[in-house]
């Protein structure tokens, strides 16, 4: 898979293939190699794991289309103040904004369209390259006294 | 991970083991779909046992509970743990369900 331009200073770095069975395992292998996960617990258990699995969800089943031959590139830096996630495809992309808001009367039946919204609300920063196949997450670590972390 | 359907008069009650995650949802869909298609009406969905539900697995709570209405039913929800309830809150879905903090409370009354 070719590398970013943007190089970060990866701790981890895992290519997965487009089976959606493979996120839990790798969500878990991530938030288990946290250092410090236990200080943390909530926001990695909740947070962390609901950015990094609809990230992975979304690249799998919307980037590459379940495409067995089409793998996803996760890569993990954990920071003093942040972890910092990054998912990247082999799609084409797709634009971010013309995502509909699914808490809206008219959308809350919808069976879809959840995992870009929830990551927005439980991580600190989503950012889409411009071509829409990466997505980078950060979670910022003590931040601000949220002792639960949720809103992030 | 995996999903114990169970009979309790004329609710029937669906646990759910472990994750209700993109890898597993179709096969709770399919479980309930079958019910329903048998002339189930009543459902409670029990997530006592239950670590996380991604969005995928809302979508298909959402999307049986729209089959299920359509159909004169209702479904009903249990034992969300507090992050599964903060994932309901957060979408809004906690204004769409009758959720219960335990299974007995759900069927009260069903």
């Amino acid at each position: 898979m070719a590398t970013d331009p943007h190089q970060m200073s990866d701790d981890l770095v895992l290519e997965l293939p487009s089976d959606v069975r493979s996120i839990e395992h790798a969500v878990q292998y991530v938030i288990g190699r946290c250092p410090r996960c236990s200080e943390e617990a909530r926001r990695l258990n909740l947070n962390l794991r609901v950015g990094l699995t609809e990230a992975l969800s979304n690249a799998m089943l919307y980037g590459n289309h379940r495409d067995p031959s089409k793998r996803v590139l996760l890569e993990i830096a954990f920071l003093q103040e942040c972890i910092e996630a990054r998912v990247t495809d082999q799609g084409n992309g797709f634009d971010p904004a013309s995502v509909p808001d699914p808490t809206t009367p008219e959308n809350l039946m919808r069976p879809c369209g959840r995992g870009l919204f929830l990551m927005r609300k439980l991580m600190d920063e989503v950012k889409y390259n411009d071509l829409g196949n990466q997505v980078t997450l950060v979670l910022k670590l003590e931040a601000g006294g949220l002792e639960g972390g949720v809103q992030a | 991970m995996g999903f114990r359907v169970l009979q309790n008069g004329e609710v029937t009650l669906v646990e759910v083991e472990g994750q209700l995650i993109v890898g597993n949802r179709q096969e709770l869909k399919q479980q309930v779909l079958d019910r329903l298609e048998k002339g189930d009406r009543k459902f409670v969905i029990d997530f006592a046992n239950t670590g996380y539900i991604d969005s995928s697995g809302l979508g298909v709570l959402v999307s049986l509970s729209k089959k299920i209405r359509e159909q004169g039913g209702e479904l009903r929800l249990a034992s969300l743990n507090e992050d599964l309830r903060t994932l309901f809150e957060l979408t809004k879905l906690d204004t769409l369900f009758r959720i219960a903090d335990t299974k007995d409370k759900a069927l009260e009354g069903f």
